[in-house]
């Protein structure tokens, strides 16, 4: 078996995209942190040749929903959250304009995208995460993207490539 | 910086970093605190660069249980850990602080003896019986592979002694570094002869 601390090099970064793109810049490191606790305490008994980053979205998105859910029970009504301006003050910074158009959608279409398109899980994998069946977790994926496209128009440097 | 490569879902995701080192240096020393408060951290490790090379230094919950070299391949030596430890193992240098200091004052010339608890889990048997009699040799002076096989009360396993010296989990602070052949010469070091060398010269200079 691995040391945890190679598991934490290979899968940190990918499990901070996955949170980051769920929950937001507020609650992401938090949800990072309880997921690699909790994957170090159940680490052990890891059945040899497990998927490990399936395994990690799994207990990251089990801390996802527990985190919204506490979200919701304090929440304010969502007209009265002023516009979140960029942490980083660059348009292009992903805690603005990204995440404003990945928290308009709803939770299983922007779990089915940061799944599939950041963790590069398979549905059948995503289905087994969050309910319901392959099909509907591509469905959720498709739809959460076109929405995306709507809502977060890719701006003309990402179309040519330019530096900037 | 923004790249055409990749689908478009992941250009249209691109802004989210893939790697955000420093936002996951925070995460990882927030892990290795809260790890160690909740009892989850079974071996905590870090390295610290010294004149022999950079030295692995891994601690269990009840002491110091691994100094290594780095010809040892630190990376071998923590899957051996992982193996017959625990594989609860993160990088977290906060238990590692006093053997760092101490390491650091021995190469000084200003320690002569480690006052550091001690995990020897990873030395069974025999080899255990041989590293007990070895911080009794003193700083500075020297013993042949014979002398230490007749003090651990087996005078004909000189050839023990010597796997046990080589296979010391604590070289360094236990010091199988002062256990040298009959005629003078150093005899073997797992970190090296010329390591082996460099701390006998020390010791004889302070």
């Amino acid at each position: 078996m691995e040391p945890f601390e190679r598991i934490v090099t290979d899968h940190g970064p990918v499990v901070l995209r996955v949170c980051r793109a769920v929950l937001g810049p507020d609650d992401a490191e938090d949800a990072w942190a309880e997921t690699f606790l909790a994957a170090m305490r159940a680490y052990p008994d890891l059945p040899p040749g497990a998927n490990v980053q399936a395994w990690l979205v799994t207990i990251a998105h089990r801390k996802a929903i527990d985190m919204l859910r506490a979200n919701r029970r304090r929440a304010l009504p969502v007209g009265d959250v002023p516009e979140r301006p960029a942490e980083t003050g660059r348009p292009d910074a992903w805690d603005g304009d990204l995440w404003n158009a990945l928290r308009a959608l709803p939770e299983r279409q922007r779990a089915a995208v940061a799944y599939h398109y950041l963790a590069g899980l398979p549905y059948r994998e995503i289905a087994a995460i969050t309910g319901g069946t392959p099909d509907a977790a591509r469905r959720a994926a498709a739809d959460g993207i076109r929405k995306l496209r709507g809502t977060y128009p890719a701006r003309p440097a990402d179309q040519t490539g330019a530096d900037r | 910086m923004t790249t055409t490569s990749g689908t478009p879902e992941e250009r249209l995701l691109a802004s989210l970093p893939a790697h955000d080192p420093a936002a996951l240096d925070r995460l990882r020393a927030r892990l290795a605190e809260r790890a160690e408060r909740s009892g989850l951290l079974d071996v905590a490790y870090r390295t610290v660069d010294t004149p022999v090379g950079s030295l692995l230094l891994a601690a269990t919950e009840r002491g110091l249980v691994r100094v290594a070299f780095a010809v040892q391949d630190h990376e071998a030596v923590l899957a051996d850990l992982a193996e017959r430890v625990s594989p609860r193992i993160l990088a977290a240098p906060a238990r590692l602080d006093a053997a760092g200091r101490q390491l650091d004052e021995y190469f000084a010339g200003r320690r002569t003896r480690f006052d550091l608890p001690l995990d020897l889990a990873l030395a069974k048997g025999f080899r255990r019986e041989v590293l007990a009699q070895l911080p009794r040799i003193a700083y500075g002076s020297t013993e042949s592979y014979a002398r230490v096989a007749a003090a651990a009360g087996s005078p004909r396993a000189v050839r023990a002694v010597g796997t046990a010296c080589a296979t010391n989990p604590l070289p360094l602070v236990i010091p199988c570094h002062r256990v040298v052949r009959s005629d003078g010469s150093a005899g073997g070091y797992a970190g090296g002869a010329a390591a082996k060398h460099h701390l006998l010269a020390l010791e004889a200079a302070a």
